[in-house]
């Protein structure tokens, strides 16, 4: 009976009356004839399993999207039951991810039931091939006495100037941006009191150059408006990113933009991606040449006035005045000093009248005004050298110009996401400033839809960002000081106070002693006092950036003996991982502290060809601590759009691991012991480290969190009104905003202030509500002062009307700005204050010109790759790489030039995975099981290679083995008069986890960083392609 | 039934067992085979031991029901070939069911009837054995289409051969005296003569 | 088993109506191919949902994986690439139980309950009546079910009929995370699938459209495809599937004519025999074996 066309309403009908003839005829007597019938079972649908299973909330562990987690365990929580958890769905109230997870976050249930889960202590003895479980007992203390022993040694008091130094480097430690706020903070204290300087997080390989670019230009370092908000937005350019593979779940507001506004949405990148599956328009670029490429938009805005003027002027520094120092000439900037290999930065700079103002000409004519700068240095970059550097076709470079020129008008703007393809690069953070420059021209910071989204990658790197980190850092983007710059307090305190550069800024930074002093009573308790410069002295000064390149080379020369590895997995993530295997062998001692099994913490172990090491003459002893997940936990991890979710734990953890912070709780604890009865070199930190926790073996994260926040030591009078109080003793303070520089405000990072007041945990909030423009200020908390859209002020005409009525999300009302969002303004500050909307900038405008404050250069400029296929700068043949790169020797030697490695390889990561961690995670390796790389038709062909063939991918420092995907998806590009192919790299692979075991894809990139923050170039290098 | 010396032998021990084996196994065949044809026929699974354990047995089963009729074909295939007189016997088949079998024409062991069923039961039993195996997913995995097509000549030649096993059956009822031959091997003369007279003569030389 | 969802449209191997006389909501789910990523969060969610695990298998020189349908993979993504007037498109199909109104798998069941589609238009599976005769394979038009190699059962997609009976979406629609899987009426998909397909015509697909085939008599799980016109460019999504013609003569016209034809056999036999009497021996053969006989001992 064939039903072709027939609705089903009629189908039914047909065969039930049907069914009654062929039924009562034969069915009734055959069943008679035989003389039974089975039970005739119904259909009941499988039970709905949830019904009863206790939920809790939690947020996700892998990206920096923070979606929100529904997790159901089994038990209804009696003392006799032990929480399972059965189940984890995504949160439908989440602002962000309503409900949706991603394939990882859908995945989740296996990371935490992951069998490479870590269960015991356990350590791997010198020389040995095995692990061997110990007690936590035994294992705290055998690590207490080797660090000890190791700073005792090696700590440094004092430095040939006889400045207190405190600096402790042969011992160094990675932090985990998958930690809470809370383990983030306390690793903080816990290593500066120990004068450790060696240190970086995640932060380090992924988004360093974003806080440098975006601060440079905006004021602060981190995306500048929030998941949610990209449904605002009229068009969408991906560049130098992969938005819906990396970020689906962030993503989806692209997609909503597209369906809801009619958005475009364009994607710039050496592949086809995922992203471009759902654009408009796809363009291909040669990995490495974005700076080309963005810059031929700036010349080509400038060459059609697609620029929205009024904001320009008011504000950007378009028509500040540079001094007469400056220049830019051949490739390089003035003040290059060829053997250093740096640049003085001095001429980079503004002409500054009399009163210390900068001096500008409205009417741009000046031609030193920042407008004519900018104007002549990227008149070289024509749309034929960026498609001659690019191998972008002609005329799709043009088209994405004309589509972001049309958002130069008041109510049209236009975003752009982007993520590691633009930070790992020599000119990382230049990449991302030319974007921001872009964005300016076209007057789309500050509003709803617009912005400058840097995607960040781990769930909490923003937040260990925020608390600082990395070597050089202290929480909420203060400086560590420098051993040469700050000496002293009051060196410090002077060079990290900046003067406003214009009348009536905010210049926001002009509090740090508030900032600073409420750190230093968090960090020393009632030890810091006026006397003791709040005990300055304590803190480590550092005498160069300890980055993870540098910390691997001085672990290859033999100068660090002990590595603390908190939740990281550097031998799969820092680059040229066989340098690093090396420098590994050469550590004393290591521990790991991790929920799950990492390559790094089996570095001593033989694994045939991606790993060929000789156990037994690696003496290094390695300590692997289980630690808990997400899962098991309380606290707050920051999502990109910087906002703090608190999340609650849902099971214990498997076997005997413990929480991060109950395992620097009792190494602390230990370590001070051992200072306390054995004396040792530098002790004062140690000993006078506040350590005011109810049980100092374990500090909660409740304790924790409200010192992120910070509380009143004295009774804050309010200035306004001497009657009454800002905060009363002991209370917790109501924001950053009541923070003092006289020791009467503790605060462990002031950014966060305003995290956990007197009214309780503002993280834990749930309030859904869409104030307007799908900003939901109830939800979770957001730094700075639960604002969400950064720099909020811009989306305002100078007069304080939107530029857009129909995005209008502050504006003046006459007395104050209100609106949708917090202003990130001074609330009472009327439009002809003349403050500018970028207040952490001392002269209260954006920056066209970023004046001195990146290493590499006021404007970007395109540089080469260290690797480059070209061999060439057709801009300046002179200058081909990044002059001011910083690169050792050792690394210098392990480089390949395009004769030996005539191939692009560019490294990037899959949406079926999360970085390393997910391997051991059954659901993902079943959706993306074995490591591949992609290659074009055109050199498959060429090498006679077919899909799904083992192909071997070698670079100067080693090789993968790896199955082809042969795809229409990547192809050959003609640059610089030249065929260039790329050849694309998913990076998730190892022996550790239940995926098929493949190798570690950063033995293949160079160790070499980005000028400013040494984020490794894992994006753009030489590699040689064979068939195996 | 009297047993008399003089009854003529039709079959002998050796095919009667294997007319059985295949009757046997047709049985099951038919009986598990319409429960998955039509659900009325569905509770004779239960038969089996449950639907689970019809649709495992079946397809062993008709592999060794293809085996034994094979057997059962070579050794009758001689016997079967058509005739002038057959075909004339065909063509009266009417007078013949309606009872009326006087001026048939005179037949060998086989009449053109038991041939043609011969014939059509062959052929069926290769189609059988052919479609069986494009639909035995625990053993093949053949093209959708090729499975499609075998599912339905499956069904098809089985009810084909299920209708005229029934003649068969009934045939053996309706003509007295023969059913006899599968169970002893003989027939009596009488039924000799009259029903197939040229193998009467073949028999006894008159 | 307790009879608790009575609210049944169709039943396998039934012969007399299920019980059906309370309607609800027709559900559908919507897949939005251009809004999709091919992310595959809808297949591990899935997948964690429902408890399966596939096997971790290989790269093949593609991203699918699972590369097929598994009794342990319900839903796979299957990715080709498309190249046409020098532009290229990735196509990503979400593949699956689309949940016919007409249900090939559940005409082609012998198995009485193995198969019921639910009055919402779910289609599910229930593995406890399934015998494992493969007939729901054969009379699938998309190729969707597979029989387990552990039990010999048949599984697929059950729409997630054990959520939405407690009023929850599907798994993989709650997680997509795109918003490229919606869920709802039929009508409201339909109505919002017109909104995407407009969308789609004014970004130049002239031939945007709703995949809902009637050859199925419609299906409860549809997509919204760029290139309507051409389903099979989307990894071999049939352009007019309908149940098989040869399933249709099998499951449909032959099921009860050839019973009614044995039936007519067995009754023409029995008439037969009463109305005619049985064939024996005539006297006369019997007088002339006699005489033969008194002859031969003469």
């Amino acid at each position: 009976m064939d039903n072709k066309g027939t609705p089903s309403v009629g189908v039914k009908i047909n065969r039930r009356q049907f069914f009654r003839i062929s039924a009562a005829g034969v069915g009734a007597s055959s069943a008679a004839l035989v003389g039974v019938m089975p039970t005739a079972a119904q259909a009941e649908v499988r039970q709905y399993k949830l019904t009863r299973a206790r939920e809790v909330r939690n947020t996700c562990t892998y990206c920096s999207v923070g979606c929100g987690l529904l997790m159901y365990s089994l038990g209804g929580g009696p003392k006799n039951a032990r929480a399972e958890i059965i189940h984890i769905e995504g949160d439908p109230d989440h602002p962000v991810s309503r409900g949706a997870l991603c394939p990882k976050g859908a995945g989740l249930l296996d990371f935490i039931h992951s069998p490479g889960r870590l269960r015991y202590p356990e350590v791997r003895e010198p020389g040995s091939n095995a692990w061997k479980r110990i007690s936590w007992h035994e294992a705290i203390e055998r690590i207490a006495k080797l660090m000890k022993a190791d700073r005792d040694a090696n700590v440094v008091d004092k430095n040939a100037e006889g400045v207190p130094v405190n600096r402790w480097i042969s011992t160094a430690m990675l932090t985990a941006s998958a930690s809470s706020n809370e383990t983030g903070i306390i690793t903080q204290k816990f290593m500066r009191s120990l004068g450790i300087v060696a240190t970086d997080a995640q932060a380090r390989v992924c988004h360093g150059p974003t806080v440098s670019a975006l601060a440079s230009t905006f004021g602060r370092g981190a995306m500048t408006n929030s998941w949610v908000d990209i449904k605002n937005a009229d068009f969408i350019l991906v560049m130098g990113g992969n938005a819906a593979e990396a970020h689906p779940v962030g993503f989806r507001w692209a997609i909503e933009a597209k369906k809801q506004r009619g958005a475009k949405l364009v994607v710039v990148d050496p592949r086809f991606n995922r992203t471009a599956a759902v654009a408009d328009h796809y363009m291909p670029i040669r990995a490495g040449s974005d700076i080309a490429f963005l810059g031929g938009v700036i010349n080509w805005l400038i060459a059609h006035d697609k620029i929205h003027w009024d904001y320009v002027k008011a504000y950007t520094n378009a028509a500040a005045i540079v001094g007469e120092g400056y220049s830019f000439d051949e490739g390089l900037f003035s003040g290059y000093d060829a053997e250093k290999g740096k640049y003085d930065r001095a001429s980079w700079s503004y002409e500054l009248d009399a009163a210390g103002n900068i001096r500008t000409d409205p009417t741009l004519a000046h031609p030193r005004c920042v407008w004519n700068l900018m104007k002549a240095h990227y008149s070289r970059y024509t749309p034929e050298m960026v498609t001659n550097l690019t191998g972008t076709p002609q005329d799709g470079f043009l088209k994405v110009c004309e589509l972001l020129g049309e958002t130069a008008v008041p109510n049209k703007v236009g975003t752009i996401l982007y993520a590691l393809g633009w930070t790992q690069h020599t000119v990382g953070a230049q990449n991302i400033r030319t974007m921001a420059m872009i964005q300016l021209l076209l007057g789309n910071i500050g509003m709803p839809g617009g912005g400058v989204n840097a995607l960040r990658g781990h769930s909490n790197i923003q937040g260990l960002s925020d608390l600082g980190l990395l070597s050089t850092a202290l929480p909420g983007y203060l400086t560590l000081p420098n051993e040469k710059a700050h000496p002293g307090f009051t060196d410090y305190i002077a060079k990290t106070t900046p003067k406003a550069l214009r009348e009536g800024q905010f210049n926001y930074w002009s509090n740090t002693p508030k900032f600073f002093v409420s750190l230093m009573k968090w960090f020393w308790g009632d030890k810091a006092t006026k006397d003791n410069n709040w005990g300055y002295d304590w803190l480590p000064k550092w005498d160069k950036l300890y980055d993870v390149l540098q910390v691997t080379e001085l672990m290859h020369q033999g100068k660090i003996n002990g590595f603390i590895v908190q939740g990281f997995n550097p031998l799969a993530s820092f680059p040229d991982a066989n340098k690093v295997v090396e420098a590994f062998s050469k550590l004393k001692y290591m521990v790991i502290i991790d929920p799950i099994a990492t390559e790094t913490s089996t570095f001593w172990q033989n694994q045939g060809e991606s790993n060929n090491v000789d156990p037994a003459k690696i003496q290094t002893e390695v300590f692997r601590l289980p630690s808990t997940c997400f899962a098991e936990e309380d606290g707050a991890i920051v999502n990109s759009g910087r906002w703090l979710q608190w999340h609650w734990k849902g099971a214990e953890p498997p076997g005997e691991a413990k929480g991060d912070q109950e395992i620097i709780g009792e190494l602390f604890v230990a370590l001070r012991e051992l200072y306390r009865k054995e004396g040792g070199k530098v002790a004062e930190p140690i000993l006078n480290l506040s350590w005011p926790y109810r049980d100092p073996a374990a500090p909660t994260p409740e304790e924790l969190a409200k010192e992120l926040n910070g509380r009143a030591l004295a009774d804050i009078p309010d200035p306004k009104d001497p009657t009454r109080f800002l905060a009363r003793k002991g209370e917790q303070l109501p924001g950053f905003a009541v923070l003092q520089d006289d020791g009467s405000t503790l605060c462990a990072n002031w950014i966060f202030s305003g995290c956990w007041t007197q009214a309780g945990n503002q993280m834990a909030r749930r309030d859904n509500t869409d104030t307007g423009l799908g900003n939901t200020p109830g939800w979770a908390w957001s730094w700075p002062a639960n604002r969400r859209i950064l720099y909020n002020r811009a989306s305002c005409t100078p007069e304080g009307k939107p530029w857009d009525p129909s995005r209008k999300l502050i504006a003046w009302n006459g007395e104050k700005w209100a609106g949708a969002d917090v202003p990130d303004f001074k609330a009472d500050a009327a439009p002809d204050s003349g403050m500018g909307p970028f207040i952490m900038n001392p002269e209260g405008i954006g920056r066209l010109f970023c004046v001195d404050k990146l290493v590499d250069g006021p404007f970007p400029e395109h540089y080469e790759p260290m690797e480059s296929p070209l061999g060439t700068n057709p801009l300046h043949p002179k200058v081909v790489t990044s002059p001011a790169v910083r690169i050792f020797k050792s690394d210098r030697e392990r480089l390949g030039t395009h004769k030996d490695f005539p191939y692009v390889g560019t490294t990037y990561r899959l949406t079926e995975h999360f970085q390393f961690w997910t391997k051991s995670v059954r659901l993902s390796a079943i959706a993306q099981p074995e490591q591949f790389v992609e290659i074009s038709e055109t050199l498959a062909r060429e090498k006679g290679i077919a899909a799904g063939d083992w192909v071997k991918v070698s670079s100067k420092r080693g090789y993968i083995k790896a199955r082809a995907v042969v795809t229409k998806r990547v192809k050959a590009l003609t640059v610089n008069k030249q065929t260039v192919h790329q050849i694309g790299i998913p990076l998730h692979w190892g022996w550790e986890g239940v995926a098929k075991k493949g190798f570690l894809t950063n033995v293949l990139p160079p160790a070499v960083g980005d000028c400013n923050t040494q984020t490794p170039e894992y994006k753009a290098f030489l590699v040689n392609l064979q068939k195996i | 039934m009297i047993r008399d010396p003089k009854d003529l032998k039709r079959y002998n021990a050796s095919e009667r067992a294997n007319h059985w084996v295949v009757g046997i196994s047709f049985i099951l065949l038919a009986l598990s085979g319409l429960a998955f044809f039509h659900p009325a026929f569905f509770p004779l699974t239960q038969l089996f031991g449950g639907p689970v354990w019809a649709r495992i047995l079946h397809p062993y089963v008709g592999v060794l029901m293809a085996l034994a009729f094979l057997v059962i074909f070579l050794r009758f295939k001689h016997l079967n070939r058509m005739t002038a007189a057959d075909r004339e016997w065909l063509a009266k088949a009417r007078n013949m069911v309606d009872g009326n079998d006087h001026d048939m024409p005179e037949q060998g062991k086989y009449n053109g009837g038991q041939k043609v069923m011969f014939w059509v039961l062959a052929l069926c039993m290769l189609l059988m054995t052919l479609s069986g195996v494009a639909i035995w997913r625990a053993w093949f995995g053949f093209d959708i289409t090729v499975v499609r097509l075998g599912a339905v000549v499956h069904a098809a030649a089985g009810a084909v051969m299920i209708a005229m096993i029934m003649v068969h059956v009934y045939a053996a009822i309706w003509v007295k005296g023969t059913i006899r031959a599968m169970w002893y091997g003989t027939v009596t003369r009488a039924w000799a003569k009259q029903h197939h007279r040229g193998w009467y003569r073949q028999m006894t030389g008159k | 088993m307790a009879l608790q969802s009575l609210d049944i449209l169709r039943r396998s191997a039934t012969t007399t109506p299920p019980p059906g006389v309370r309607k609800g909501v027709e559900v559908a789910k919507l897949i939005d191919v251009s809004a999709c990523i091919g992310c595959k969060a809808c297949q591990v969610a899935c997948s964690e949902w429902n408890d399966i695990r596939a096997e971790v298998g290989s790269c093949v020189g593609v991203y699918d994986n699972p590369t097929d349908l598994s009794a342990q993979a319900w839903t796979v993504m299957r990715f080709a690439e498309h190249e046409e007037k020098d532009r290229l498109e990735w196509l990503i199909r979400k593949d699956g139980c689309m949940h016919c109104a007409d249900p090939g798998c559940l005409k082609s069941c012998p198995s009485p309950g193995a198969i019921i589609q639910y009055a919402n238009g779910i289609v599910d599976f229930h593995q406890e009546n399934c015998i494992g005769c493969g007939y729901c394979v054969t009379g699938c038009p998309f190729n969707v079910p597979r029989i387990s190699k552990e039990d010999s059962k048949a599984y697929k997609c059950s729409l997630c009929s054990d959520r939405v009976a407690v009023g929850q979406e599907p798994a993989c629609v709650k997680t997509c995370p795109t918003g490229a899987i919606q869920f709802g009426s039929k009508e409201d998909m339909k109505d919002y699938a017109a909104e995407r397909v407009a969308d789609l015509k004014r970004r130049g697909y002239e031939q945007a459209g709703l995949y809902d085939p009637q050859g199925v008599g419609g299906t409860h799980v549809m997509y919204v495809l760029h290139h309507s016109d051409r389903p099979e460019l989307y990894s071999g999504l049939p352009a007019n599937p309908s149940i098989s013609p040869l399933v249709s003569l099998w499951k449909g016209f032959a099921k009860p004519l050839a019973t009614l034809a044995l039936a007519g056999v067995a009754l023409g036999s029995l008439f037969h025999y009463v109305t005619k009497g049985p064939n024996e021996v005539s006297k006369e053969i019997e007088d002339e074996i006699e005489a033969e006989d008194k002859e031969g001992t003469k």
